[in-house]
């Protein structure tokens, strides 16, 4: 035992780490932030290690070569010994990592930690979340199957919209003219090194940061952060109502962390590994691709704004957004910390995380896609067919062979790109079905040079035969007038 | 904090004079280095910038064989597919690039890049309906690749291509967006519905 302290001496009487180590464990926190609130920053900490750590044990086996990642990755999943666990592992563990990051600057938000002294901390962590997302986004590059093949696809379309430099840009991005070995190396490039180098750097600066202003203390409502007095009332506060970070704070973190990588553990022995999906083959064109689940929310909103206002949103909205985050500590650095007396902070929060919760919602089923198998999937419900004449069956052929259905669902299946049809004879008229069918208009194609007038006329029929049975078709009123004179002779007359 | 060396250093004039030398001679070092990182800089920025130099003047694109006529018959569109001109032994599979044949009739032809204009995505040719239908943002296009509906800026990307002996040639080499369609020709205007 003594010869065991005696090394540790050793080392210490070297090192001289003991006093600040000491000092760090013993600084005073207030009471109040020795808080359940205040250990999200830590478990996203704790997270990034594990990512390191599962990230080295994967790049034992993985290839990063175009040809062979994917194989690579098989064998990884099926061949090397817990192999899927790992890759689990890591891919849970990004999952958490995005949510943790993304959950603690919410709490940062409502507790106004990034006010005055405090905005450099907040700053380096919209970085921080910046670099997460690129480590999320990369990182399903190298989980190289068809998704990422073609999320890489929608990074160079997007970068190819910037004015000016957009060849320049997309070639970068590439490493090349094409999605091929040189895109796989660099971005493996930028998620083993150049991302975890940065991170490491500013996670370090962050918890130095931390350290050398102090925890955020507990917002009181009424307890204004003013910049004359407020460093002050902190130190104040620390010394009169202050307890040491170790034991009194650090060990709800360390039960949260320790939660967490057991949850992380519990979602990748349960759930699995993620895919990797379809062999990257560009040449297999029936694949949906779809982005991982932090990135579904920008998915749904490239599909739903104005095609007009596309580019202009996704160049400046991101630099407008970044520069707000950015901006937040010096436009709103005083005053209030409470979320009681702040009540704009709150309802932005709310409303951003409804809209992003929403657009992931929308990307999970995709209404604005065409279901590309709608067509050979499911056939026309029976009761649409019963006691149906043969022109009307032979319109439901025809609705069927023309991939109607992979935007228009019948009987709740088929695609959701345009309206459900099961009741359509109730709002439009026969000619205003032919005209529909034959020129488009209201983002469908016009079908005029793909259809017989025979294939239009039965397609109509069985389109005025989807209504409820105790519903009537819509007619033209005036039509009627034109055609039976005598049976609305009466309306004729009153005008 | 009392001994720092400088402070000891200030007390006697003639040290003092030894400072503002080593003074010196820590300014020239900062500029040595800063002048030989400049130097490396130059070879680290042409080594980066690889992708856009092997590119320049048009050197991604050739004239590439999608085989002989007789596989693309009169009337339709066939996909096919094509080893891209730039490309190395571990590029593996995503080396071959697929494109979409319509052969409108003779040696008349019109060849259309997979990705769709909005993003990307590979499109998939219906022959029944004559369209094009992007899976990921709803994008649709007619069967001459002007656009039909959905978010795209713009028709499909075309290839320029020629007919020699029996054999139908596109100038392909590089993924085509809003901004890299150098080599592939450009259709001015989209089909506005």
């Amino acid at each position: 035992m003594s010869r065991l302290s005696n090394i540790g001496r050793w080392f210490g009487d070297r090192l001289q780490l003991g006093p600040a180590i000491r000092e760090t464990a013993a600084h005073a926190v207030p009471r109040k932030s020795a808080s359940w609130w205040y250990i999200f920053g830590s478990a996203a900490l704790t997270i990034f290690i594990l990512q390191i750590f599962t990230g080295i044990m994967l790049a034992i086996i993985y290839v990063p070569s175009a040809s062979e990642a994917w194989n690579s990755l098989q064998y990884l999943n099926h061949g090397v010994t817990l192999g899927w666990f790992l890759r689990a592992v890591h891919g849970w563990g990004s999952n958490f990592m995005v949510a943790l990051v993304l959950i603690h600057m919410c709490q940062v938000i409502l507790f106004g930690a990034y006010k005055f002294p405090r905005e450099l901390t907040w700053i380096i962590g919209v970085f921080l979340l910046l670099l997460t997302l690129g480590m999320a986004f990369t990182g399903q590059v190298l989980r190289f199957d068809q998704d990422a093949y073609w999320g890489l696809g929608i990074g160079a379309s997007i970068a190819g919209r910037v004015p000016l430099i957009g060849a320049f840009l997309v070639h970068m991005l590439l490493g090349g003219p094409i999605i091929a070995g040189d895109t796989l190396s660099r971005f493996f490039a930028i998620h083993i090194f150049v991302i975890p180098g940065i991170l490491i750097g500013l996670v370090s600066l962050h918890l130095l940061l931390v350290l050398k202003l102090g925890i955020n203390d507990w917002p009181m409502p009424g307890r204004m952060v003013r910049r004359s007095t407020y460093i002050k009332e902190y130190h104040e506060m620390t010394r009169t109502d202050g307890v040491p970070f170790v034991p009194e704070a650090v060990w709800k973190d360390m039960f949260f962390s320790a939660a967490i990588i057991v949850a992380v553990m519990m979602c990748a022995a349960f759930l699995g590994p993620f895919g990797p999906s379809g062999y990257p083959d560009p040449t297999i064109v029936q694949t949906v691709p779809k982005p991982d689940f932090f990135f579904r929310w920008m998915y749904a909103m490239l599909a739903l704004l104005p095609p007009e206002m596309e580019t202009p949103i996704l160049l400046i909205a991101p630099v407008v957004v970044i520069g707000f985050l950015i901006l937040l500590p010096f436009l709103s650095g005083e005053g209030e910390k409470s979320w009681r007396r702040r009540p704009i902070a709150v309802v932005t929060l709310l409303l951003t995380a409804v809209a992003l919760g929403t657009f992931t919602k929308l990307a999970d089923y995709s209404p604005w896609s065409p279901v590309m198998d709608g067509w050979s999937g499911d056939p026309v419900p029976v009761e649409y067919l019963k006691s149906r004449s043969p022109l009307e069956r032979q319109g439901a052929l025809v609705f069927q062979v023309k991939q109607c259905r992979n935007c228009h669902s019948i009987g709740d299946s088929g695609g959701k790109r345009g309206p459900a049809l099961d009741r359509v004879a109730t709002n439009m008229t026969h000619d205003q079905l032919v005209r529909q069918v034959i020129q488009g208009g209201g983002n469908m194609p016009a079908y005029g040079k793909n259809l017989t007038p025979a294939e239009v006329t039965a397609l109509v029929s069985f389109l005025e035969t989807l209504h409820p049975a105790n519903q009537s078709p819509a007619r033209d009123a005036a039509q009627a007038v034109v055609s039976q004179p005598e049976a609305a002779g009466g309306a004729v007359k009153n005008r | 904090m009392s001994s720092h060396p400088a402070r000891v250093l200030e007390a006697s004039g003639e040290e003092k004079r030894d400072l503002s030398r080593r003074d010196l001679f820590a300014k020239i070092g900062l500029i040595l280095n800063g002048l030989a990182v400049t130097v490396l800089a130059v070879p680290v920025v042409g080594y980066l910038l690889s992708p856009i130099v092997r590119g320049e003047n048009g050197r991604y694109k050739s004239w590439v064989s999608l085989g002989e006529l007789d596989e693309f018959p009169e009337g339709q569109t066939r996909l096919a597919k094509y080893q891209n001109p730039v490309s190395s032994s571990w590029d593996g599979d995503t080396g071959h690039i697929p494109c979409w044949v319509r052969r409108i009739q003779g040696e008349q032809f019109q060849v259309f890049a997979i990705n769709c204009a909005h993003l990307g995505c590979p499109v998939r040719w219906f022959a029944q309906s004559g369209l094009f239908m992007c899976p990921c943002h709803g994008g649709v296009y007619y069967q001459d690749g002007s656009r039909a509906s959905g978010p795209p800026p713009r028709g499909l990307f075309e290839y320029a291509y020629k007919v020699e002996n029996g054999m139908l040639l596109i100038k392909a080499g590089q993924i085509p967006t809003l901004s890299t369609t150098a080599s592939l020709r450009t259709r001015k205007t989209a089909c506005q519905g």
